[in-house]
C-alpha cells in the first residue's frame, strides 16, 4: 500500500514536472510558430509541391495529370538543349565554384594583414560588386559587341585585332565572358564571413605555433588558419555552391534570353523558359528537382571533403 | 628628513634611467620584430602589390559605371571610348528625371511601393526571425535541432528553384499582385534566421537564468535581455534584408503598373534602346549606390556578426 502511494506521488511529481516542462515547451513552439509557419509555406511547401508536380502534366490551366516520370526522361534523353544548360551550368559551376571560393577565402586572408583602416576599404572595394545590384550590366558597354565597345576599342588600338569581336553574340566568347563576370561577383556573404572568422581566431595559437616550429605563412596557414576557419569555410562553401548553381541573372542580362545557339543557357534558364513562357509547370519542376537533388549532393560532398582539412 | 629623502631618491634616479635605456633598447627591438612572425619582406611586399592589382580589377567596372553616368550622350560615343568624362555633367541624371515625370504611374509610387515592401519586409523579418533565433539557440526543445537543420539545408538551394510553385501556392492564396507577395516571402528568409540563431549561441546562458529568478518571462528576456545584446546580428540582418528587398524586381508575383518596384520601374527605363544610354548609366549608379553605401555605414556591425556565421557538424 505504502509501495503504491509512493508510486502515484512520483507519477504526479513526473506529471507535473513534465506539465511544466510543456509549458515552457509551449513558449519555445510559440515563438517558433510565425517563423515556422511561413516558412513552412514558402519555403518546403513549393519544394515538395515542386516533386510532385514534376511526375505531373501541369499547364495551370487545366488540374494536373499525373503522367509518372516521363518529365524526366524527355529531360534526360530528348531535351538537347536540356543537355546543353546541363553542360554550360556545369562549366560555369566548376570554374567559378571552386576558383569564387578560393579566391575568397585567400583575398580575406590577404585583406586580414593589412591596417586596420586599409583593410575596410579592402573589404568593401571587395565585396561592392556582389551586392551592386545589376551594376553587371556595365559589361555589356565594356564588352559590347560593336567598335564602341571598351575592350573592342582597346584591343584596335593596341592592335592585337582589326575587326570588333562580337563578345556577347558569338557563342565561343559568350561563356568566357560571363565566367568572368561572374568571378567578379563571387565575394559575397561567404568572403564577409572568412573576413569576420580570420579577425576571430585566437592570436595566441599563432604564437604557439611560431613557438612549435611554424616557419613560414604557409605553414601557419594549414596548420593554424584553416582548421580554425572550419565553420567558416562550410559556410562559404553551401554560399558557393548555391550561387554557382543558380547561375541566370548574369546570363540573361549579358547574353540576351534566348542567347545564340543557347551558348548561355543554364538550368535555371532553362527553367525560367518552360515555367515561365511555356507554362509547364509539370516539366519545369522537373528541371527544378533534378537541380536541388544535385545541389544537395554537392553540398553534402564538400562538407565531408572539409571536414578533413588541416587533420 | 628632506635630505635622506633626497638620497634615497638618487638611485632611484638613476634605476629609472636604467629602465627608461632599456625600454627605449626593447623598444627598438620590438619595433625590428613589430613585423609579424612567419611573414618574409618580399612576401609581404608580393600579397600588396597583388591586393592592390586586383582590388583595382574589381573596382575598375563599378568606377567606369559612375564615369559613364557623368559622360555627356556625345562622349559615350566616341571612338575610342575614354575611361573619364572630359565634361563630367549631371544631365543623364536630370534626363531621368524628366523620364520618370512622363511615366504612366507617378514615379513616386515606385518609390512609395518599394519603400513600403522594405520597411514592413525587413521589420516583420527581424521580428519574426530573431523569436525563433532566440529558443533554438537557448532552450533545448524537442524537434528544435531538427527544424534548425532543415532551415541550413534550405540555404543550399537558390530560390529560383521554388519559384513556379511558390507562385502557384500564392496564387491560391490569393496574394499575387499585391505587397504581401513580395513581403510574406521576406518574413521567411532562412539566412535571417541562421545568422541571429549562431549569433545568439555567444550570450551567457546565466545571463538567462538570472533573468528567469528575477521574474522575467520568456518574452520579457527575448525583448529586454537578448535582442540589446544581440544588436549587431539584428542590424546585419536588416541590412540584408533590405539590400535583397531593395534589388527585388518581383516581376513573376506583381504585374500592375502601379504596384511595381522602383528596380523594375528603373529597368524598364534602362531598356528603352540607345537613346537611354545615358539615362541607363545614371539607373545603374543609382540602384547600385543604395547598398554600397549601407554596408559601408554598418560594415563593422556585419563583420561582427558574421563572425559567429560559421556551419559546426
Amino acid at each position: 500500500m505504502s509501495t503504491f502511494s509512493q508510486y502515484l506521488a512520483i507519477k504526479k511529481s513526473n506529471a507535473r514536472y513534465g506539465w511544466e516542462k510543456a509549458k515552457r515547451m509551449k513558449t519555445c513552439y510559440l515563438f517558433v510558430a510565425p517563423f515556422a509557419i511561413l516558412f513552412f509555406a514558402f519555403v518546403i511547401l513549393p519544394m515538395l509541391t515542386s516533386i510532385c508536380f514534376s511526375f505531373t502534366y501541369y499547364n495551370i490551366l487545366e488540374p494536373p495529370k499525373f503522367i509518372g516520370l516521363s518529365n524526366y526522361i524527355s529531360l534526360l534523353l530528348q531535351d538537347e538543349i536540356f543537355l546543353t544548360a546541363v553542360k554550360n551550368t556545369f562549366v560555369i559551376a566548376v570554374i567559378t565554384g571552386p576558383i569564387g571560393y578560393m579566391l575568397s577565402f585567400v583575398f580575406a586572408w590577404f585583406i586580414n594583414e593589412l591596417p586596420r583602416w586599409l583593410r575596410t576599404i579592402a573589404v568593401v572595394v571587395f565585396y561592392a560588386p556582389s551586392i551592386a545590384g545589376n551594376a553587371y550590366n556595365i559589361f555589356g558597354i565594356i564588352f559590347r559587341g560593336d567598335a564602341y565597345g571598351y575592350l573592342n576599342a582597346i584591343l584596335t588600338d593596341w592592335g592585337f585585332i582589326d575587326a570588333p569581336i562580337l563578345w556577347l553574340t558569338n557563342p565561343d566568347y559568350i561563356l568566357p565572358v560571363c565566367i568572368i563576370v561572374i568571378l567578379w561577383m563571387s565575394m559575397g556573404t561567404g568572403f564577409l564571413s572568412f573576413v569576420a572568422g580570420l579577425q576571430g581566431i585566437d592570436k595566441s595559437l599563432y604564437e604557439a605555433g611560431y613557438v612549435d616550429g611554424i616557419r613560414n605563412r604557409w605553414q601557419e596557414l594549414y596548420f593554424i588558419t584553416l582548421p580554425s576557419m572550419k565553420p567558416m569555410l562550410m559556410f562559404g562553401a553551401v554560399m558557393a555552391i548555391t550561387q554557382s548553381f543558380g547561375v541566370c541573372d548574369v546570363t540573361m542580362a549579358l547574353a540576351g534570353f534566348p542567347s545564340t545557339d543557347y551558348a548561355a543557357r543554364t538550368v535555371v534558364t532553362h527553367l525560367f523558359d518552360y515555367g515561365y513562357s511555356r507554362f509547364e509547370m509539370g516539366y519545369a519542376s522537373a528541371i527544378a528537382t533534378l537541380l536541388f537533388i544535385v545541389m544537395i549532393l554537392c553540398n553534402k560532398l564538400i562538407q565531408s571533403a572539409l571536414r578533413k582539412v588541416g587533420t | 628628513m628632506s635630505n635622506t629623502a633626497s638620497v634615497k631618491t638618487r638611485p632611484d634616479k638613476a634605476l629609472l634611467k636604467k629602465q627608461k635605456h632599456e625600454d627605449r633598447a626593447n623598444k627598438v627591438t620590438n619595433i625590428a620584430h613589430r613585423r609579424k612572425p612567419n611573414r618574409s619582406r618580399g612576401g609581404d611586399f608580393g600579397v600588396y602589390l597583388l591586393l592592390l592589382l586586383v582590388a583595382m580589377a574589381m573596382a575598375f567596372p563599378l568606377v567606369f559605371a559612375i564615369s559613364s553616368a557623368l559622360k555627356p550622350l556625345d562622349e559615350l560615343f566616341r571612338f575610342p571610348p575614354t575611361l573619364f568624362p572630359q565634361h563630367p555633367t549631371l544631365s543623364n541624371f536630370s534626363d531621368l528625371f524628366v523620364t520618370m515625370g512622363q511615366s504612366w504611374v507617378p514615379f513616386s509610387r515606385y518609390f512609395i511601393n518599394t519603400a513600403l515592401m522594405t520597411l514592413v519586409g525587413t521589420a516583420g523579418h527581424v521580428i519574426i526571425a530573431s523569436m525563433a533565433a532566440f529558443v533554438l539557440a537557448k532552450y533545448d526543445f524537442p524537434g528544435g535541432k531538427t527544424f534548425f537543420n532543415i532551415v541550413v539545408t534550405t540555404l543550399m538551394f537558390t530560390g529560383y528553384v521554388t519559384g513556379i510553385p511558390n507562385y502557384i501556392i500564392m496564387s491560391k492564396m490569393g496574394i499575387v499582385d499585391t505587397y504581401w507577395a513580395i513581403i510574406l516571402p521576406a518574413f521567411a528568409a532562412p539566412i535571417g534566421l541562421f545568422l541571429t540563431k549562431q549569433f545568439m549561441e555567444g550570450i551567457p546562458t546565466s545571463l538567462i537564468e538570472a533573468a528567469k529568478i528575477d521574474g522575467a518571462g520568456e518574452f520579457r528576456i527575448y525583448w529586454s535581455i537578448v535582442m540589446p545584446n544581440v544588436k549587431p546580428a539584428w542590424l546585419t540582418v536588416i541590412i540584408f534584408s533590405v539590400q535583397s528587398l531593395w534589388n527585388s524586381k518581383a516581376s513573376t508575383v506583381i504585374y500592375s503598373e502601379a504596384k511595381k518596384t522602383l528596380v523594375y520601374a528603373l529597368q524598364q527605363i534602362q531598356q528603352g534602346g540607345v537613346a537611354r544610354t545615358g539615362q541607363a548609366a545614371a539607373v545603374t549608379v543609382i540602384v547600385m549606390m543604395v547598398p554600397i553605401a549601407i554596408f559601408i555605414a554598418s560594415q563593422s556591425q556585419i563583420l561582427e556578426t558574421m563572425a559567429s556565421s560559421g556551419l559546426k557538424d
